[in-house]
């Protein structure tokens, strides 16, 4: 890294400095190896991990009670083809978007302050979307088959049907899901070798050292892994744009009411990113204060996720405003009523809600006093993303519920089912979360370590 | 371990104690010969697999390597075989003549709902019947059929029909009834019958009434009475009040310029249904400028399939029906007591100068629901219209022995209240269930020594029976009945009975001591004895062969009316707080058809409910009594009440509130128990159809109903697009100028051209009735799940076709309007671009095509398809294990499974029927040879499919009709499946604004 830009980035800002004062080389890799290389296992974590292991397992009885039954144990109906399912799938894949752009995009932007937040805001990513992945799958009628989506030479003669945005959906999550574990691997090895380095433990010692792949920390190692994590973030910063606007073409595409709409592709790209660095806010909050970590993920980060949030939700909110002045525009009886059935027709309460979470709570951020309270925050970063969810609820079941015959306007009312399978994701993710957290260093040391303040010459 | 090795040698305790001894730890042996670790055990573990196999990789060679290859692919094979049971497979040594496998055989029979019959032909797969059609000869058919008819297919597999003879609810059989039979015959013939009651449902048969008669002729005091829930007593009594003598009535619609329906649908139900909706429709077809219209004007207390016809509609309570009856007669010049012409002013005014200006050319005719004052009335107006003769012939009765049915029951009822009655055989109907609440039938019938039940299921009735006997159905045996207008329509059994049933024939045989004859021999017999002389063989090949007798229409006669009756009639009935209106149900009747899972799934056609046989109300009403849809109520008559949800429904008449039988059982099969609520407790012998003075009390409770379609307004969409005659003349293409349609080479690609057939079809909403007898037709041609109530309340079902249904204008008399809506087969179909696996595609024919091996059940096609015709299988809805419901099945249409899509496909397997007899020809498909399932049942042919490539064929022609339209164009799906407007043609006197 070069040093003259990174002073200049710390001495710019003076509100806050994105690592504490007092930290050099050793104390960061003490503090957050420390972490993973602890013999005892907090007890607190023990708890999380439990309750959400257990939460987990109901994801898992849910798919098996599913694939037993058939889709029909959702709410699922004629006019209303899509439910929890689709909605979540489109949820969990926004939540991942925040570590993609932390990564990839404020890397090439050389953001330095998503230092500190880029390896958990990556994993984040990875287990969202492997939340996200599980959804298109299990709602299909038939999930045995979910591979005939993909192209391969099959003695069926058939290939996908290349204008379904369905199929575009399987190459957009995939590339997305391949790149976002490979970015984070790759950004991983110097670390774990690190962990590698100091571990105590024989298998901990093994283990780390077969993911490190032999990473010894020479110049030529270094200088061949910045090309390649540079060539990374540059592959992977047209997902951050690509996967939700591939994703909201499964709407756009379509002829409903509600879904089709030419904004659509920005307005979830903006929504993705609103939502995910909610995620990230709410994750880093609670860990912030219960591993110590103030010092590396200082105020600083907190205000610049905020302002970021702050800055997608008015897209967000601006992209309400055009799908119905576009609804009243064209004129289309069945697109003017889309829009007054959604401010008044059955699901209202959604609808306020939705609007009341992402337009009006989060005008308080305009305040650098709420940007800078993070209990406010955190409760902040939490509405948003119900808000989000309430978008996609909006979004997917009101369009359906009443299109164009009267005759099959429809309800949809989610079952235990479908809650359970949401919850259950929920679950999953955090499970994930709390082993990467136990196991695997939640702040990039080698990364953090270039942003210490250099006073001392390098101890290495 | 082998129990001899202990022989092979001794054993040193000694040296194996020391060695046990010796040894740390936990050692585990198996036998002291393993401790000792003699040489002979040593020998025997190596021995434990025979020589060869341990060395065999060392010495395999390529002879070995085969052999042995060899043995696992046969082995394996063997494995994967499940060894099938021995089944013997006969040759036909001589085969039936036409009997083709894979080729459908068509039968003609008939189909009776209370004793008249529709002419049907039943299509039969290597001898088992799957589908019903219309006998197009059959003049109470003409081809098409009702609902019922198509359902009835599904009731001959029902798998809880009665399979057995039962006594005493233990299984006996045939063999014992006919000993007990004679028995009881030895003891009747000593009392020359006296005791001997005999009740059947209304009997028109000929045969059976023979047979009847001979039974009476050998018990002289055996007493034979008829009971029929839903007859036609008033009818009758109306026809005896203003003929002196019953007789049937036939109307001729398609002579009359204007209809006046007091209360009858004629087009929904009833006998004849079919055929009138035929000939009623057939008098509104607009042909060109100059076209004329019939006009029709229906007084009714809740709409019915008829109302929804109605270029005039007003709604009244039964007692309003009757002093409009009244009202108008005087108007008509017939002195009637009580008569109050000032009585809907301007309506009855209208009515009455177009009845008169169209006299001889017009109908009255009243309802079988209506008292018999309002029927004497009718005949008196269509006599004094000079109709008589014209459109309105009368005819004898089609009974056998007309009689006063509920009378006839009270004299049961009553004799069986004195114990009079030693012996009852019911044949057929359900009495313990039906009876009029007074009656006390159920608590009566347990004074009978000897009770008899014959029925298609083990019922109410069965149950409170010393023997339950199993009946054929209609197309497993023999018989006779008459259609409307008297023509014996004869049935022939399309398979041997399924279980172990017996036709009412045979029972009465056996009770005639003839328990040998079989309904053939009976039914030849009776004929032959009709016909003595003349060649009787061809003359029943030919009536067999056509399905029924030629020239057997009963001959129209003109009783002279009883001058001066009106005048007789008692006062008209005053209103008497909220009136109670029975009725049949539209799809499940008088509870006959309870069980059958079609019927009671195919949404009533104005309500569009399913399942549930809820308590009519007017929004008025609703709003006086605060009742919202759902609510549960009773209903209080006199000291009778019922529990009922509560159904707000626009067009009801105020102050009424109509409620329909056939719901409630208790018995009958497992569909028929536990749906809806049983509304024959609020029914009386004498007031079987509408009481006045009914309370009404809110129980605070609510229930969900399972409604498919929730919401009744088109919301100013132009979907059914309607105009009057005047505008129709003065504008033929206005409902082509209610839409948009982009223009097809705006598209970036071009318009695909179609060298050989395209598909298409036209659905004329003029003459649609909305009776929803293509909705069954389509489920029982493409085997359609039923998937019951609870998916339906969440908005499952699975029809093909669809009767929408909308309300328009005025809340409390709207317009009512009925669209089909099977797929609509769009050119450029939003399903096909958007489904990932080529699940759905278009064909080179113009069909959107659905392969449902394909499919993996994302939806999307369901989403993007903006007339929601696809309907996806959310869980296994298809009957896979039931074995008789897999005799049903259509073999030339796919059984779903679960996880796919599916829809219409414009009956996909007729086409290529008709594809392949046209290729063997070496010709194109001709017009009319492909006739979907919807098209074929519908009774008014308001469904015409076709080549819209052949200028000559129908649906061309119509394509090009100027009220041709097709709905949500502007989205640019260009339909193939199009509609012709609707047309009123109301009284200019009437038309308001």
């Amino acid at each position: 890294m070069d040093s003259d830009q990174r002073q200049e980035s710390v001495g710019v800002d003076d509100i806050a400095p994105v690592i504490a004062p007092g930290h050099d080389y050793s104390t960061v890799t003490d503090q957050i190896s420390t972490i993973v290389l602890t013999r005892r296992t907090p007890r607190q974590w023990l708890i999380g991990f439990s309750i959400a292991f257990v939460v987990s397992m109901a994801l898992l009885y849910s798919i098996a009670y599913l694939l037993l039954k058939g889709t029909g144990i959702w709410g699922i109906n004629n006019p209303v083809g899509w439910g929890f399912a689709i909605i979540n799938f489109v949820w969990w894949i926004g939540i991942g978007h925040a570590g993609t752009l932390i990564s990839a995009i404020l890397l090439l932007l050389r953001q330095q302050w998503r230092t500190s937040i880029n390896r958990f805001a990556e994993a984040m990513t990875l287990f969202a979307v492997a939340c996200a992945g599980l959804f298109p799958i299990l709602h299909m009628g038939r999930p045995w088959l979910a591979y005939w989506l993909v192209p391969y030479p099959n003695t069926m003669d058939t290939w996908p049907q290349p204008r379904s945005p369905l199929v575009w959906d399987v190459f957009a999550v995939t590339t997305y899901g391949t790149v976002s574990a490979l970015f984070w691997f790759v950004g991983l090895i110097p670390d774990l070798a690190t962990l590698r380095d100091r571990a105590t433990s024989l298998l901990a010692k093994k283990i780390y050292g077969i993911l490190a792949m032999g990473w010894r920390g020479s110049a030529r190692h270094w200088y061949r892994y910045e090309t390649a994590y540079l060539l990374l973030a540059g592959l992977a910063t047209p997902l951050v744009v690509s996967v939700h606007t591939v994703v909201s073409f499964d709407f756009a595409i379509s002829i409903v009411p509600g879904w089709h709409a030419t904004i659509f592709p920005p307005y979830f790209v903006a929504g993705a990113i609103y939502a995910g660095f909610a995620m990230v806010l709410t994750l880093s909050i609670p860990l912030r204060a219960f591993y110590n970590l103030g010092d590396f993920i200082t105020m600083r980060h907190i205000d610049n996720m905020a302002k970021i949030m702050l800055a997608t939700g008015l897209i967000v909110g601006y992209g309400y405003i055009v799908e119905a002045f576009m609804a009243w525009y064209s004129g289309h009886p069945a697109e003017i009523y889309m829009i007054a059935n959604r401010l008044q027709g059955p699901y209202r309460y959604v609808f306020w809600a939705l609007i009341l979470c992402n337009v009006i709570l989060i005008q308080t951020l305009w305040s650098a006093r709420v940007r800078r309270n993070v209990i406010l925050l955190w409760f902040i970063s939490i509405v948003v993303g119900i808000g989000m969810w309430l978008e996609r609820f909006v979004i997917v079941v009101t369009s359906l519920h009443r299109d164009y015959l009267p005759s099959s306007w429809g309800m949809y009312y989610p079952t235990f089912w479908d809650w359970s399978t949401y919850i259950g994701t929920i679950g999953l993710f955090c499970a994930l979360l709390f082993l990467f957290l136990r196991f695997l260093p939640m702040i990039s040391i080698f990364e953090m370590r270039t942003i210490v303040p250099q006073d001392g010459a390098p101890k290495h | 371990m082998n129990p001899s090795a202990s022989s092979r040698g001794p054993v040193d305790f000694d040296s194996l104690r020391e060695l046990l001894a010796r040894s740390r730890g936990r050692e585990y042996w198996r036998s002291l010969e393993e401790l000792a670790q003699t040489p002979q055990f040593r020998r025997q573990l190596e021995n434990e697999f025979p020589p060869g196999i341990l060395d065999a990789p060392n010495a395999l060679n390529r002879r070995r390597l085969l052999q042995l290859m060899g043995a696992s692919l046969g082995l394996a094979g063997l494995s994967a075989c499940t060894r099938q049971p021995p089944e013997k497979i006969v040759p036909y040594v001589r085969a039936p003549e036409e009997f083709v496998p894979g080729r459908p055989l068509y039968y003609a029979t008939g189909w009776a709902v209370s004793g008249v019959a529709l002419g049907v032909l039943v299509e039969s797969h290597m001898g088992r019947p799957t589908k019903v059609e219309g006998n197009p000869e059959h003049p109470g058919s003409l081809g098409a059929t009702d609902a019922f008819a198509q359902a009835s297919i599904l009731s001959l597999y029902d798998p809880d029909r009665a399979k057995v003879v039962m006594r005493l609810g233990r299984i006996s059989g045939w063999v014992n009834f006919l000993a007990a039979v004679e028995q009881e015959r030895e003891r009747l013939l000593a009392r020359r019958g006296a005791g001997f009651w005999i009740l059947t449902e209304t009997v028109t048969s000929p045969t059976l009434a023979a047979q009847l008669g001979k039974l009476l002729a050998q018990f002289p005091e055996a007493r034979w009475r008829q009971y029929e829930p839903v007859g036609n007593d008033s009818a009758r009594q109306g026809a005896i009040l203003a003929f002196g003598q019953p007789a049937n009535t036939i109307y001729r619609f398609r002579d009359a310029r204007v209809v006046l329906s007091l209360d009858a649908d004629f087009l929904g139900c009833g006998p004849g249904s079919v055929r009138y909706a035929r000939d009623f429709i057939a008098g509104r077809r607009p042909e060109g400028a100059e076209t004329a219209m019939n006009r029709l004007y229906v007084v009714e207390p809740a709409p019915s399939v008829t109302g929804s016809m109605a270029d005039h509609r007003l709604p009244a309570t039964n007692a309003g029906i009757d002093r409009f009856a009244r009202a108008l007669a005087a108007r008509l010049g017939i002195a009637s007591p009580g008569a109050d012409e000032s009585l809907h002013g301007d309506f009855l005014a209208a009515v009455a100068g177009d009845l008169r200006a169209n006299a001889g050319a017009s109908v009255v005719v009243a309802g079988a629901e209506q008292p018999a004052s309002v029927h004497a009335l009718a005949h008196a107006m269509n006599q004094a219209l000079g109709n008589t003769g014209k459109t309105v012939l009368h005819t004898d009765p089609l009974e056998a022995q007309p009689a006063d049915q509920a009378a006839s029951l009270r004299e049961l009822a009553e004799e069986m209240a004195a114990r009079r009655v030693d012996t009852l055989l019911i044949l057929g109907g359900n009495p313990v269930y039906t009876a009029p609440a007074d009656l006390q039938f159920r608590e009566r019938l347990d004074s009978v020594r000897l009770r008899i039940h014959s029925s298609l299921y083990e019922e109410e009735t069965s149950e409170l029976c010393h023997w339950s006997l199993p009946e054929v159905h209609p197309y497993e045996s023999w018989g006779d009945a008459r259609a409307y207008d008297g023509a014996v329509t004869l049935m022939q059994p399309l398979v041997a009975p399924l279980y172990a049933g017996k036709s009412p024939l045979e029972i009465v045989a056996a009770f005639n001591g003839e328990p040998s004859k079989t309904d053939r021999d009976l039914v030849r017999e009776y004929w032959q004895g009709q016909r003595p002389g003349g060649d009787f063989e061809s003359f029943w090949n030919k009536s067999v062969h056509d399905g029924f007798i030629e020239g057997s229409a009963l001959p129209a006669k003109s009783p002279p009316l009883n001058a001066g009756f009106a005048a007789g009639l008692p006062a008209p009935p005053q209103d008497d707080g909220i009136e109670v209106s029975i009725r049949p149900d539209p799809t499940i009747w008088d509870g006959r058809f309870a069980n059958n899972g079609w019927l009671q799934e195919l949404p009533k056609p104005v309500t569009k409910l399913t399942w549930d046989n809820p308590a009519l109300v007017s929004p008025a009403l609703a709003e006086r009594l605060q009742l919202r849809t759902g609510d549960v109520i009773t209903i209080n008559l006199e000291n009778r009440s019922v529990r009922a949800p509560v159904w707000i429904l626009p067009g009801h008449a105020d102050q009424a509130v109509t409620v329909h039988l056939g719901y409630g059982r208790t018995r009958g099969g497992h569909i028929a128990a536990g749906a809806g609520f049983n509304a024959y407790p609020l029914r009386t012998s004498t007031r079987p159809w509408s009481a006045s003075g009914a309370r009404i009390e809110k129980t605070g409770r609510r229930v969900s109903l399972a409604c498919t379609q929730n919401h009744h307004s088109m919301e100013g969409r132009p979907l059914v697009r309607a105009a009057t005659l005047e505008e129709f003349r003065k504008e033929p293409d206005f409902a082509q100028h209610m839409g948009h349609e982009p223009d097809p080479s705006h598209a970036l690609f071009p318009v695909f051209q179609y060298e050989g057939y395209k598909w298409g079809m036209s659905i004329d909403l003029n003459a649609c009735t909305g009776c929803s007898a293509c909705v069954i037709a389509c489920q029982a041609e493409n085997n359609i799940p039923v998937v019951g109530r609870n998916e339906v309340i969440r908005g499952r079902e699975m029809h093909w076709i669809r009767v929408d249904r909308y309300f328009s204008d005025d809340l409390d008399n709207p317009a009512i309007h009925t669209q089909p809506i099977p797929c609509m087969h769009c050119e450029t179909a939003p399903c096909e671009v958007v489904c990932p696996v080529n699940a759905t595609v278009h064909s080179g024919e113009g069909l959107n095509q659905m392969v449902y091996n394909r499919c993996v059940g994302t939806r999307y096609c369901a989403n993007n398809c903006p007339y929601k015709v696809r309907r996806f299988n959310f869980y296994l809805y298809a009957d896979w294990d039931t074995p008789s419901l897999k005799l049903l099945r259509n073999p030339d249409v796919t059984v779903r499974s679960r996880g796919v899509m599916e829809k219409c496909t414009y009956c996909v397997q007729r086409i290529n029927a008709a594809r392949i007899e046209s290729e063997k020809e070496d010709r194109a498909i001709r017009d009319g040879d492909i006739v979907p399932a919807c098209a074929q049942a519908c009774p008014t042919q308001a469904i015409v499919f076709g080549d819209l490539n052949d200028p000559s064929s129908r649906v061309a022609g119509l394509s090009k009709d100027p009220r041709n339209y097709g709905i949500l164009t502007e989205l640019n799906t260009r339909p193939r499946t199009t509609y012709l407007a609707r047309l009123r043609n109301p009284n200019p006197a009437l038309e308001k604004g």
